[in-house]
């Protein structure tokens, strides 16, 4: 009986080994696959699927997409365990700058550079560089700087679109004067609360320092105590730190989180008068919203405050890098690099893409398409600063720097522990 | 199976039978490490379908084990007597002993050395890194936490557990009333923090409240709060979190326990003329003591590593940051392995005392 269980316990051990012999064989015959991992899930992750699904019947090869929300902290351990996907979405750019100084990544090859300098503006490029060598394709992107606002409540009340910080003032005490309160402002965020106040910060920014001031401000060339950072925050707290201004005053600011913030715009009467955010936001909307958005909701990008610097766009986007050099790999990041990858995407809706060659048609409504039109036309484009600046403040305390300050921390000694946070 | 034979005739056959033997001692262990590394490749490479993965995975992880402890106590069954005597206990012991060295030993001697070493592990810093770990204003604002956790967490849980332990010994509905008590227990600290993230909930005033806490104070007329932002007292709006979910557990183990009080003992306190409360103090809790030190610690140590429920509710904001979730973030968010490492060995040192004293506890006791 003993010798029975042993040698029926040695077959079932021997079975698998059997199986893996047969495995190996359907491996080799079946189509190339290309792993793509990313930081997107739920219907964006089927809005990805579903727009590479062209490239996937003209090639044969399968794109296995898979997306996590704890992307940014499994891409590391994937990594760092010597298994990496073949390609992986990244959204910040330190990530590409890490995982390429590191020698992990394949530097994209000529053939794909040309496509890159033909499609894409020079600063996508530049942002998908490392030392000079390109490392990524961009492919879905967003821009930030757009205040949204509820058009027929607007209609009703008589206010029109500000065109200048002065007029955003002057219509911001009218609201109040109406009894209204101009802003609607959630920035809870999990393990990332803070991160809408730091898209305000660089939006500010952009507008009062310019863009090179910016440039030094990520590169910590200019402290992050600088008179000029303590400017934006200045120019921030006249907003934020007015409980006239913001629905429900700070402590809504902090504990609400940033895709239900726009909500009181869509009550009736509105609660609150304005929303800044990305483009995304839009999927945020309450449904009935979303299904009439060109009539419901009009947007206008957050006006200049200093002529000189314009109107400047902040965004961000996830860069496609690579880990395995295989042909398939590479047809496939060929494939990104092209407006045909990002067409389908676009007509679902909830998405940009910065192809110069786009056809802006293929947008589902009116303000998606005005959105791309400022991002493709947009003299000065800079990446969220947040994203660029060491891990250590751009997410760290920078985020919880401006939660400490909402908060009631003074100012001062906010920015000095930001500064001092910065790695040497 | 062992023969002897005195004479020296036929030592050419002798030694053709030993090394038979040791072939056959050698193929056996090499034919079972082939079929584990083969079920091994299976896993990794494997896309068949995920029912016959996890049953491999089964049969293979259970086999497997129970094969290798086949293999090896057949191979020592085939040494000398006294060889295979001294050989046997680690058959059984050995394989633990190597799991606790790969995954536990070798990656803390890891830690410790990463923590001498800056961001990338590349240049030796000396002791930067712990220079920061007790400096720094946000790890500090986490030590005070963490004795907050601790204190109150601990004193909570282990409180409310004797007290109900003790109450539910006198009730009738005993059973009901502690499985009641015991159910947050299967709760995971992550689901807790989401439960009650919708007891602390905060809406301004004037809107529905969904937060229960909230509605409850708007009931009564007054405004309602955002909780997780007022300090110091959000600290122990967490902390209820964890003595909600460690009660249970703590009952059960006092309750099982009070079980083992002697009658008589109790008893004799009363013929003595003791009230209750006297009972409880110089009897009942004497009696139990080293249940209550072992309760106690295992719920300090669960307070010193705690983690899942401040990340999930409030991140460490509003001055709430304790210290396992300073090393999560600065291993997995800032990617500094040398200051991530550091905080991890302070963690572990602080952890020392307690397991020390609570193993020396188990020892007094000869078993749980």
């Amino acid at each position: 009986m003993r010798k029975l269980i042993l040698v029926a316990l040695i077959i079932l051990l021997i079975l698998p080994a059997a199986f893996a012999a047969g495995q190996k064989g359907t491996a080799e015959a079946s189509a190339k696959t290309v792993t793509v991992f990313g930081a997107f899930v739920d219907e964006e992750a089927r809005r990805f699927e579903e727009a590479i699904k062209p490239f996937e019947e003209r090639t044969g090869i399968d794109v296995i997409y898979e997306g996590s929300k704890d992307f940014e902290t499994l891409i590391s351990v994937r990594v760092e365990g010597g298994n990496p996907p073949d390609i992986a979405g990244l959204p910040q750019p330190g990530l590409m700058v890490n995982f390429a100084s590191q020698g992990k990544l394949v530097p994209m090859w000529s053939s794909l550079i040309a496509t890159i300098d033909k499609n894409y503006a020079p600063v996508w490029k530049s942002l998908g560089s490392y030392d000079g060598t390109p490392y990524g394709v961009f492919h879905r992107v967003n821009a930030k700087s757009f205040v949204w606002y509820p058009k027929k409540a607007w209609a009703t009340a008589g206010y029109q679109v500000p065109t200048t910080w002065n007029e955003l003032t002057a219509l911001m005490d009218k609201m109040v004067a109406n009894g209204h309160t101009p802003w609607a402002v959630g920035i809870e965020s999990g393990g990332a609360t803070g991160w809408v106040g730091t898209d305000w910060i660089e939006d500010i920014m952009l507008r009062t320092a310019g863009p090179d001031v910016y440039d030094k401000w990520v590169s910590n060339e200019i402290p992050f105590n600088a008179p000029e950072v303590k400017q934006a925050f200045d120019v921030l707290g006249k907003i934020w730190l007015n409980p006239k201004y913001v629905y429900g005053g700070t402590n809504t600011i902090l504990t609400t989180s940033f895709g239900d913030a726009q909500r009181p715009m869509f009550d009736n009467p509105p609660k609150a008068w304005m929303h800044r955010q990305g483009n995304f936001i839009t999927g945020f909307f309450p449904e009935n919203i979303q299904a009439n958005l060109t009539d419901e909701v009009g947007v206008f990008p957050l006006p200049a405050i200093n002529d000189e610097f314009g109107i400047p766009v902040l965004g961000g986007g996830d860069q496609f890098v690579v880990f395995n050099d295989r042909p398939e790999v590479r047809q496939f990041m060929e494939f990104l690099a092209t407006w045909e990858s990002g067409e389908s995407w676009a007509k679902a809706g909830g998405a940009l893409f910065p192809y110069l060659n786009q056809d802006l048609d293929a947008y589902p409504n009116e303000i998606e398409r005005s959105l791309a039109e400022a991002l493709v036309n947009a003299k000065v484009f800079r990446f969220d600063a947040s994203d660029l600046m060491p891990a250590q403040v751009g997410a760290g305390s920078f985020w919880t720097g401006i939660v400490d300050w909402v908060t009631g921390k003074p100012l001062d000694t906010m920015l000095n522990e930001v500064q001092r946070s910065w790695p040497k | 199976m062992m023969e002897r034979r005195i004479e020296g005739k036929n030592l050419g056959a002798q030694a053709l039978v030993a090394i038979g033997r040791v072939a056959v001692s050698l193929f056996v262990p090499i034919v079972a490490f082939v079929i584990l590394w083969a079920g091994f490749v299976f896993l990794r490479d494997s896309n068949a379908s995920q029912g016959i993965i996890a049953l491999v995975a089964i049969i293979w992880g259970v086999g497997g084990v129970a094969m290798l402890f086949w293999v090896a106590d057949w191979v020592v069954n085939r040494l000398p007597v006294m060889a295979a005597k001294k050989l046997q206990p680690f058959v059984f012991v050995g394989p633990a002993l190597v799991i606790l060295a790969w995954y536990l030993f070798l990656p803390t001697m890891r830690s410790l050395y990463l923590s001498f070493f800056d961001a990338q592990s590349k240049t030796f810093v000396g002791l930067a890194n712990y220079v920061f770990a007790f400096t720094d204003s946000k790890m500090l604002e986490s030590f005070v936490n963490n004795l907050l956790w601790i204190i109150l967490g601990t004193g909570g849980a282990v409180g409310f557990g004797l007290v109900i332990a003790l109450l539910a010994d006198r009730s009738r509905f005993e059973k009901v009333f502690k499985s009641l008590i015991f159910m947050p227990m299967a709760i995971s600290f992550v689901g807790a923090g989401v439960i009650w993230r919708f007891v602390y909930a905060y809406k301004p005033a004037g809107e529905d409240q969904i937060g229960l806490l909230n509605a409850l104070v708007s009931l009564f007329g007054k405004d309602p709060q955002a909780w997780f932002t007022l300090r110091p007292w959000n600290n122990i709006f967490l902390i209820v979190i964890l003595i909600w979910l460690q009660t249970g557990y703590a009952m059960v183990i006092i309750s099982a326990a009070l079980k083992g009080v002697p009658d008589s003992i109790i008893e004799a306190g009363r013929i003595d003329g003791a009230g209750e409360m006297r009972i409880i103090r110089s009897i009942i809790v004497p009696y139990i003591f080293s249940t209550l030190v072992t309760v106690s610690t295992t719920i300090i140590i669960i307070s010193l590593k705690i983690f899942d429920i401040v990340f999930t509710m409030t991140n460490g904001n509003y001055g709430t940051e304790v210290i396992a979730s300073m090393q999560y973030k600065q291993m997995f968010r800032f990617y500094h392995y040398g200051r991530g490492s550091a905080i991890a060995i302070v963690l572990v040192i602080a952890v020392i005392p307690v397991m020390w004293y609570n193993l020396r506890q188990f020892g007094k006791r000869e078993g749980f």
